[in-house]
């Protein structure tokens, strides 16, 4: 177990730092001199120095690099070219609010998908379970976006229950933040539990077809404690990887959502950071959240071996 | 009699609800694609700004936009970019991702986790983030969208063709082909791609119809194709500031793209039951 | 008194197909009944409609009578009821049977809880005592072992113990042996046998092997096609074999080909030649530098084969014969030691140089199935070692080698169209055999060839093999852990055990009066149906 934990997290790490140099190397072969590239055509020569010397251009490349990786582990991820504050504390502000809601839509897709997954694997082929994969067929092919368009329109324009968008920010009170976020978890979450829900199910018919699930009925229990007591664990690998895999996805996915939603997050701190050329931010974010999918992947192959005893004696 | 396998398919394929219903709407997806490269019900350039925002009617079947231009012939001429982007990602991935996989099967050892650790790091990169990062350094535009959706597709491919390749090269025929002489790039070819085809086709669907959603999403956002060139996600990034307005703006692009993938995916799971039972019922 | 399970003109259909077609059977307290039927004829879907856990879509009729209830009748809650406490039932296949997340403890203290309510410590106590009981003392094997941590014997242990847990009584044994070496397969039908004199339980034995049979049951029902052909006492009728099919099968169990000895001329030298061969496997890594120990499969091997001989490699499983065998086919790289096939070395060529060499041996799996590329036809298929000449041939002569070979083997030319999935199991094994000596080769490595295969169409592959070795003078190298497949076709026979020859010497001589202690354990847990009845007709007098 310790040394199958100790490989995973320093795969990780070697993962997390062969991407900062992915990363450092993108914004490396930028056509022209970046400097020039953030502060436009009608820059004066002293600017361009001036943000040249900031950016460290003038040093060697490697220079460079180590540079910025000391600067990542110690969390300075450098200045804010148009905020002209550190990148760090815009992170740390715009995260409050894209955690929430990737953690948010996470727990509701969870939810919502392990019930009726769990229902329609144990009555196979009735109306019931036919009924809830051909919903769950349709949600997959739904954008997050479009779905997030409809909801606007009907509980925002339509019924004017919840706001259209915006963000009061958490000093507003955790009721009035919290409503903000309802409509942007609800339109990421349900096509995420549709593909979910259609993953656990499957997964959880193989596993019902396996050897033990005989062996475990001849023993005298019925077939929901067959389900419960033998299936859903066996079941829980493939279930993982694509909850480890959605979490990745919904973190990306926020910055689709934030859009329509008009969110301070991390997903339009980006996006105004490419329109103001503001390369320095768009690199922070970028690696935080790479970090983050490792980080994530580095959880859920470690849960692997929690979930199952024979990863356990593995190196 | 001789009996080669596709009679056989064919009527099972025949049989299959989820195949036909999805090879139907995809075909007609498709034929609307071709069809908006010749005829469109109006010229989608046309402006119109006495007839905006209308809904649907006999003159225009899906309305028009805030432009006054007609939803339809949009819609038509914007399924070409989605397929045309989702098609040459999906190509990307086929080929560099099964080769790669492939090789990693057949050689084992440290090429084998090399490749697999690579794996690991472009899946740290979800296809929005590459699509970021592209477009930060390139501009926007359909290429990079088709550059960071095909990137993300390339370690998919590599892993389905890889796990399906090691499950098959302990098998008893590969024994027996080894046995006879042949090498690890004979084999294969001639015994491992055939018997991973149905498998790569079945996940090329599936990733044709992601495709298709990560396209609509980049370009929602404005990292995929440019205006004027009419594109799903554009519509629908256009359609939400008149969503009180004319809120068939924002429907039918969003139901072209909802019928589309739901079309993908049903062939995807029809050709997985069609073409899967062979290689699994035999063990 | 009635019987304890009574099973009357059961008739089954699953999707509307018929598989059983009124089978009778009755089982008495403390009896041993032997179902015996080849693949199909029923005998599993028998059991499972025993214990109702049969598949989607079956229809079962007619009546089924355990202990005072109406299986057919009877609601699920009431089978469950029924199930793991009154019936208990052991499956075939023991490395999968067993759920992997759960320890051994648990699984077996689970049906315990289920049925009786006991208490944890109570459970564990009584699931204490059964693995005890059947052989896995909780000193040696913890109650927090999982099944990965036990080999297929102890497996099949746990699930007998999980069985047995309650005392039910009825235990039903689906081909329990099937998958394990002929000594644990002693092993496991003794505490079977054991368990079910000890506490009077009804045993149904449901098995291919007459020899089985012959050994351990009162009384047999044989099965074909979903029909009962002959029932009765065990020894009367497998000594008298007034049925038949009954005839047919004891017969083909015992099958020996008819052998006229190959006409070879002594050329010079053995045709292979294995001279202190080793194969070290690396341990698996446990740390960043610390590696287990390794493991030596093969450890100082030495034999020789001369042309036109058949020789038999037996050993348990796990003893080392097929790395040895995939070393001699050089699919594999000897740690140390050479071998050489007709004088010239072939351990250490590359693929390239090996090509004249593979020529000359070829292989036969076990598998029917997995042998052909499914995608390919039969021609292609059989063709396939022709890669391996230098010149390649043409059509014509492609195609003469491909209808040659499969008219050695008894399939018709014009089946070289047909897919794989086309040919029924024997006839698939003989497209393999067909493959095999399509190069004309001196020596086919066969891993054992007939382990898949019914008994009649073993006979029958046996029969093919004794032929081919008498008319083209093929040397064999048959590697097996079935004595009457030694028995029947080789001359000389090695016994491995841990990776070592152990003993070695003509195939008779070795068989009767085995000397090491591997070989005598093999000898004497091989089933034989003629020793069985002998000793049984002795005890009844």
């Amino acid at each position: 177990m310790l040394n199958y934990a100790v490989k995973r997290i320093l795969i990780g790490l070697a993962t997390v730092l062969a991407a900062s140099i992915v990363v450092f190397a993108m914004l490396e072969i930028v056509p022209g001199d970046p400097a020039r590239l953030m502060l436009g055509m009608n820059a004066t020569e002293d600017a361009v120095h001036a943000l040249q010397e900031q950016m460290g251009l003038n040093q060697p490349l490697l220079a460079r690099y180590f540079h910025w990786l000391g600067g990542l582990l110690t969390g300075d991820l450098g200045r804010s070219y148009t905020y002209s504050v550190p990148v760090v504390d815009l992170i740390v502000e715009r995260v409050a609010v894209s955690l929430p809601l990737a953690l948010i839509s996470l727990v509701l897709s969870t939810a919502i998908a392990l019930p009726v997954a769990l229902y329609s694997a144990s009555r196979r082929g009735t109306v019931a379970d036919t009924a809830s994969m051909g919903v769950a067929q349709i949600g997959v092919a739904i954008p997050n976006f479009w779905f997030a368009l409809l909801l606007v329109y009907v509980f925002a324009v339509t019924l004017r229950l919840l706001p259209a968008g915006g963000f009061p920010g958490w000093n507003a009170g955790i009721w009035q933040a919290l409503k903000a976020l309802i409509l942007p978890s609800i339109a990421l979450a349900l096509p995420q539990a549709a593909i979910l829900a259609r993953v656990a199910r499957s997964a959880l018919l193989d596993v019902l077809g396996e050897d033990y699930i005989r062996t475990a009925r001849a023993k005298g229990l019925s077939r929901p404690g067959v389900l419960y007591r033998h299936a859903l664990r066996n079941a829980l690998i493939p279930i993982l990887t694509i909850v480890g895999l959605q979490f990745a996805f919904l973190l990306a996915g926020t910055i689709i959502i934030e859009n329509v939603f008009y969110l301070p997050g991390l997903g339009r701190l980006v996006f105004q950071a490419i329109t103001q050329r503001d390369l320095i931010v768009v690199e922070g974010v970028v690696m935080l959240l790479v970090a983050t999918v490792i980080l994530i992947n580095l959880v859920v192959d470690l849960s692997y071996a929690i979930v199952d005893p024979r990863l356990r004696n593995r190196p | 009699m001789t009996a080669s396998p596709w009679p056989e398919g064919m009527s099972k394929a025949i049989g299959n609800r989820s195949f036909v219903v999805g090879l139907t709407i995809t075909g007609i997806v498709a034929i609307m694609a071709v069809l908006s490269f010749v005829w469109t019900p109006y010229a989608v350039g046309t402006l119109d700004i006495a007839g905006k925002l209308k809904p649907p009617s006999w003159s225009h079947w899906l309305g028009t936009d805030h432009y006054g231009r007609d939803i339809l012939s949009m819609i038509m001429v914007g399924s070409r970019n989605s397929i045309a982007v989702a098609f040459v990602s999906v190509a990307i991935g086929l080929a560099i991702g099964v080769p790669l996989g492939l090789w990693a099967a057949a050689r084992g050892g440290w090429i084998d986790e090399l490749l697999m650790r690579l794996n690991d790091l472009v899946f740290a990169f979800p296809a929005l983030l590459s699509a970021v990062m592209i477009t930060a350094v390139f501009g926007p535009g359909a290429i990079n969208a088709i550059i960071a959706i095909g990137i993300f597709n390339i370690p998919v491919f590599a892993r389905v063709a890889r796990g399906a390749a090691l499950s098959l090269w302990p098998r008893e025929f590969i024994l027996g082909a080894r046995a006879c002489g042949k090498g690890a790039a004979r084999i294969t070819i001639e015994h491992v791609l055939p018997n991973i085809a149905n498998l790569l086709v079945v996940q090329a669907t599936i990733q044709f119809s992601l495709g298709i959603l990560a396209e609509a999403g980049l370009s929602y956002v404005g990292l995929g194709s440019q205006p004027p060139m009419p594109s799903w996600g554009r519509m629908l990034f256009e359609a939400q500031t008149m969503i009180g307005l004319a809120p068939h703006m924002a429907l039918f692009p969003g139901l072209a793209i909802v019928i589309t993938v739901l079309g993908l995916n049903l062939l995807g799971d029809g050709l997985r039951d069609v073409l899967d039972p062979r290689l699994r019922r035999e063990r | 008194m009635a019987p304890l399970l009574n099973i009357k003109d059961l008739r089954l259909t699953i999707g509307g197909v018929p598989v059983l077609n009124g089978i009778d059977l009755a089982i008495e307290p403390g009896e041993i009944r032997a179902l015996v039927g080849e693949s199909g004829s029923g005998k599993s879907m028998t059991a499972l409609s025993v214990m109702k856990l049969l598949p989607n879509g079956a229809r079962a009729g007619g009546q089924i009578r355990f202990n005072g209830t109406d299986i057919l009748a009877a609601s699920e809650t009431e089978m469950c009821r029924l199930r793991g406490d009154d019936i208990g039932m052991v499956f075939q296949e023991p490395m999968t049977a067993l759920n992997p997340m759960k320890t051994i403890g648990e699984q077996v203290a689970e049906g315990i809880r289920l049925h009786t309510g006991a208490s944890r410590a109570v459970a564990e106590e009584r699931t204490r005592a059964i693995l005890d009981r059947v052989g896995l003392p909780v000193a040696k094997f913890p109650l927090g072992r999982y099944p990965h941590e036990l080999s297929g014997g102890q497996r099949q242990r746990v699930v007998i113990a999980i069985a047995c847990a309650l005392k039910p009584k009825l235990l039903i044994a689906d081909e329990p042996t099937t998958a394990l070496d002929v000594v644990l397969q002693a092993q496991i039908l003794q505490l079977l046998q054991d368990l079910v004199r000890d506490e009077k339980m009804g045993l149904l034995l449901i098995s291919h092997d007459l020899a089985v049979v012959a050994d351990v049951a009162d009384s047999v029902t044989i099965l074909r096609h979903g029909e009962v052909m002959d029932r009765g006492e065990t020894t009367q009728i497998l000594t008298e074999q007034a049925h038949p099919y009954t005839r047919q099968l004891a017969q083909a169990s015992m099958h020996v080909p008819d052998r006229s000895r190959p006409r070879i001329a002594q050329d010079d030298g053995p045709l292979l030649s294995v001279r202190n061969v080793a194969r070290i496997y690396p341990g698996t890594r446990t740390g960043l530098l610390a590696r287990s120990e390794p493991t030596i499969a093969v450890d100082d091997v030495s034999f020789e084969l001369e042309p036109g001989q058949s020789m038999a490699l037996v050993g348990r499983s796990g003893c080392g014969k097929s790395t040895l065998a995939r070393m001699v086919l050089a699919l594999d790289k000897p740690t140390h030691g050479d071998i050489a096939l007709s004088g010239r070395r072939i351990d250490n060529l590359g693929e390239a140089a090996l090509r004249p060499a593979r020529r000359h041996m070829q292989v036969v799996f076990q598998d029917p199935y997995g042998s052909f590329n499914p995608r390919h036809k039969a021609g292609r298929l059989v063709a396939e070692p022709l890669f391996l000449f230098d010149t390649p041939l043409s059509q014509s002569e492609t195609r003469e080698r491909i209808d040659t070979a499969l008219e050695r083997v008894g399939i018709a030319p014009k089946d070289r169209d047909k897919y794989p999935h086309e040919f029924s199991g024997g006839q698939r094994q003989r497209l393999a055999i067909a493959r095999a000596i399509i190069t004309e080769p001196k020596l086919v490595v066969a891993d054992e060839p007939v382990s898949a295969l019914d008994v009649s169409i073993r006979a029958q592959i046996l029969d093919l093999f004794a032929d081919l070795n008498g008319r083209l003078g093929i040397a064999y190298l048959f590697i097996t852990h079935d004595l009457a497949v030694a028995r029947a076709i080789t001359d000389s026979v090695m016994v491995m055990a841990d990776g070592r020859i152990v003993e070695r010497g003509r195939t008779d001589e070795v068989l009767r009066h085995p000397q090491s202690d591997a070989g005598r354990a093999l000898v004497d847990a091989s089933p034989d149906l003629h020793r069985s009845l002998a000793r049984r007709i002795g005890e009844q007098g």
